[in-house]
């Protein structure tokens, strides 16, 4: 437990270097994160549908009561398609983020219906936010029937499965095409390497099916060769994905951090994500070009309990903690993080997911005075 | 008085030795009426593989001869490195119907198509079914699994069409078909209805994967209106997999693509006890092919391979699915129950149970129990 607790504060220390980590990051991005108090700095919010206004109201409370240098810029979902992003998201939002470079998004629910993309894709694709990166490890305090789970899943983000391109090639047959280049999974691999690098972390395992998909994927993981070979310290081995789901539910500790393309990021992902207790604990960061971070909660909008004040704010807190590391705010970070996890630990105010019966409201000021 | 006590004393002092060692009751169930020359011995083609494969097709042999089980085997060399199923095999395996199967290893980007692959397609072997069950006195994490996982075989992911666009960026085809997507959900149906079952489980990437993943749930909607008696429900597979990893008792029969059934199926299979105790088999209109449940690919390490600490409980227990599948109800009721009493008994395991037995003690101690 201890050496658990030692890794995560080096691990925050550490992370100082994060908005270095894209090789390709816009210069600008280190000016602008010396900023003071008197200058606060501004990031984009998305409170989101459903529950999101709730917990992103606990976001501000929290950052409120710890006196985090950030002054929100608050948007919301369009009603109408807006036709320069072909989705309900509105260019305006879109260059908010542009500008601040850091922001927090709760969850949003996609409307159904045709002609428009899905906001998470319009986000990914708008932004370039290459990489998915999600910490997961077991809350000290709250037991799952897994333990000692702490790994970092990093999921290439912009292709793949996702790639969008889909079509009917005769009545009945339809054909959904995956695409890998080369850059795009360079970009990932290098980002995973120079993470486990900064982070302390000992090996990076790239997640494949080159035994079916010997193509796409085995250009996804030649790609992953030639970085490991620039990080001759980190260790690199290679995972088929149906064994990786095996070895994860059977013994979670064999990993530490986990580089794969996008539909397999996904999948795995959450599946760790179900190890340590849900989305609704699991903190999550998207990078993209030019130092760009977009924080977010990655579980769903509950519309059935949204306004009931019963949402746990977890994800959302612990999101916008990444954000602040990006931000290298790291001692407000750690003092946000601390007061999360000492009170779940502490086990008296938990809500209902967890098995408490405690309120949003009162969730989210136990972990002020834990502050 | 004293008379009247003496029954009772009868009763009472009897009682005990029913619950002996083996609690089955006496009493048969209403007979199986086979047709004449039932008993005939039926040829079985037999491929003992790579690896642990002729390791544990061998302990099948073994319990079958010790059972008297009416099959005989047709056995056939092949190897994973090989171009292609040899012609013979195929014909042997038209020829008898049914076959058994090691593990074929499938090397990773080397330009071999995979040979699990190539058999299911030769053979439109388009169902993959997985059994994934607690069995009693192996410790797991989660208890009450029993989930049945029917994966479409033979387009999807696995369709084998890549193509290098330009240098860098490589495209591969997944192909839905209404035909297959419609016949495998048929059978998902058609095998919980046959089984007693209670609900089937679609699983799905729908959100993005709209046409491709639509088409598939579009005709598991069209069947699960042919079956009001059978529940009927859709999971995204990413939640699927969290799921799995928080509450497996609630899934019953999945019903999925082929690149999401292999890894739920081994996500099952490793929530139950691992790749090495789960039976299941591929089928086709006319065929079936039964090798261990999950992962056919994975045929073990060399350390696992010399020191002949295979696993043999997942083929063994393939082979009673055979059995069944042969109308031979008794042996495969024999089989299973042997297999069954040597896991909770718990002195002979191999190593991935947490035993330090070898292949041979296991299997000596299943023709042990046997009945």
């Amino acid at each position: 437990m201890t050496s658990l607790l030692l890794r995560r504060i080096l691990g925050s220390r550490t992370s100082q270097t994060f908005s270095l980590a894209n090789p390709s990051s816009n210069p600008n991005a280190l000016t602008r994160d010396f900023s003071s108090l008197s200058n606060p700095i501004r990031a984009t919010l998305f409170p989101g549908d459903g529950i999101g206004p709730e917990i992103a109201d606990s976001v501000k409370q929290v950052f409120k009561e710890a006196e985090v240098p950030i002054e929100w810029e608050e948007h919301y979902v369009g009603d109408q398609i807006d036709p320069r992003t072909q989705s309900f998201l509105t260019w305006e939002s879109l260059e908010s983020i542009r500008r601040n470079r850091v922001g927090l998004k709760g969850p949003m629910a996609t409307p159904i219906g045709k002609g428009h993309r899905s906001l998470n894709l319009t986000l990914r694709k708008e932004l370039n936010l290459y990489a998915n990166v999600r910490p997961c490890y077991s809350l000290p305090g709250y037991k799952t029937r897994y333990d000692d789970v702490n790994l970092i899943t990093i999921r290439e983000n912009t292709e793949g499965e996702y790639s969008g391109l889909e079509h009917q090639v005769v009545k009945g047959v339809v054909e959904s095409l995956k695409i890998i280049t080369r850059q795009a999974s360079l970009r990932v691999a290098e980002y995973a390497f120079h993470y486990a690098k900064t982070h302390g972390r000992e090996r990076v395992s790239a997640i494949h099916k080159a035994n079916i998909m010997q193509k796409t994927d085995g250009l996804f993981l030649k790609c992953c060769r030639e970085v490991a070979e620039k990080y001759p310290e980190i260790k690199y081995e290679e995972v088929v994905i149906d064994n990786c789901c095996m070895m994860l539910v059977k013994n979670p500790a064999l990993f530490d951090v986990l580089v794969m393309p996008n539909l397999y990021g996904d999948i795995i992902s959450d599946l760790c994500a179900g190890l340590i207790g849900g989305l609704g604990l699991t903190p999550s960061c998207n990078i993209g070009e030019g130092g760009i971070a977009l924080a977010e909660a990655v579980h769903g909008s509950a519309p059935d309990i949204a306004g009931k004040n019963l949402a746990n704010p977890t994800a959302l807190i612990l999101s916008a903690v990444t954000m602040l590391r990006h931000l290298e705010l790291n001692d407000k970070a750690d003092r946000i993080q601390n007061a999360i996890l000492n009170t779940i630990a502490e086990g008296k105010y938990r809500t209902a997911d967890l098995g408490g019966s405690s309120t949003t409201s009162d969730f989210t000021k136990a972990i002020c005075d834990h502050l | 008085m004293a008379r009247r006590a003496i029954p009772i004393l009868k009763h009472l002092t009897r009682r005990p030795t029913l619950k002996g060692p083996r609690p089955e009751p006496n009493t048969r169930s209403v007979t199986y009426m086979p047709r004449p020359g039932d008993g005939t011995p039926r040829p079985v083609t037999l491929i003992p593989g790579d690896g642990v494969g002729p390791l544990v097709t061998s302990a099948v042999e073994q319990v079958m001869e010790a059972m008297h089980a009416p099959v005989y085997f047709e056995r056939y060399e092949v190897h994973g490195d090989m171009k292609r199923v040899p012609q013979e095999v195929l014909e042997s395996i038209r020829k008898n119907k049914v076959c058994l199967k090691g593990g074929l290893k499938t090397p990773v980007g080397g330009g071999v198509n995979s040979l699990n692959v190539q058999l299911r397609k030769e053979l439109d072997l388009y169902a993959s079914l997985v059994n994934c069950f607690n069995l009693p006195g192996l410790p797991t994490r989660h208890d009450n699994v029993d989930i049945v996982v029917i994966r479409e075989n033979t387009e999807g992911e696995y369709s084998g069409l890549e193509h290098e666009v330009v240098p860098g960026v490589v495209e591969s085809l997944k192909v839905i078909t209404k035909f297959c997507s419609e016949r495998i959900a048929k059978y998902a149906f058609e095998y919980a209805y046959l089984n007693n079952r209670k609900k089937v489980t679609a699983v799905h990437k729908a959100n993005i994967m709209k046409l491709a993943d639509g088409l598939f749930l579009e005709s598991c909607r069209e069947v699960a209106t042919k079956y009001p008696s059978i529940k009927y429900n859709e999971i995204i597979v990413d939640n699927c997999c969290m799921q799995l990893v928080a509450k497996p008792e609630q899934f019953d029969v999945m019903v999925t693509p082929n690149l999401y059934g292999n890894l739920v199926a081994n996500t099952a299979a490793g929530i139950a006890g691992g790749t090495g105790v789960m039976p299941g088999g591929n089928v086709g209109a006319d065929h079936a092919v039964f090798e261990q449940g999950a992962s056919a690919g994975n045929v073990g390490n060399e350390k696992v391979l010399e020191q002949k600490k295979a696993n043999p409980v997942a083929l063994l227990l393939s082979s009673a699915m055979m059995l069944r599948h042969l109308q031979f109800p008794s042996f495969a009721d024999r089989l299973e129950t042997a297999v069954k009493r040597v896991i909770s008994e718990g002195k002979y395991r191999t190593k991935d149970l947490g035993g330090d037995s070898t292949t041979q003690e296991v299997v000596d101690a299943v023709i042990a129990n046997l009945d």
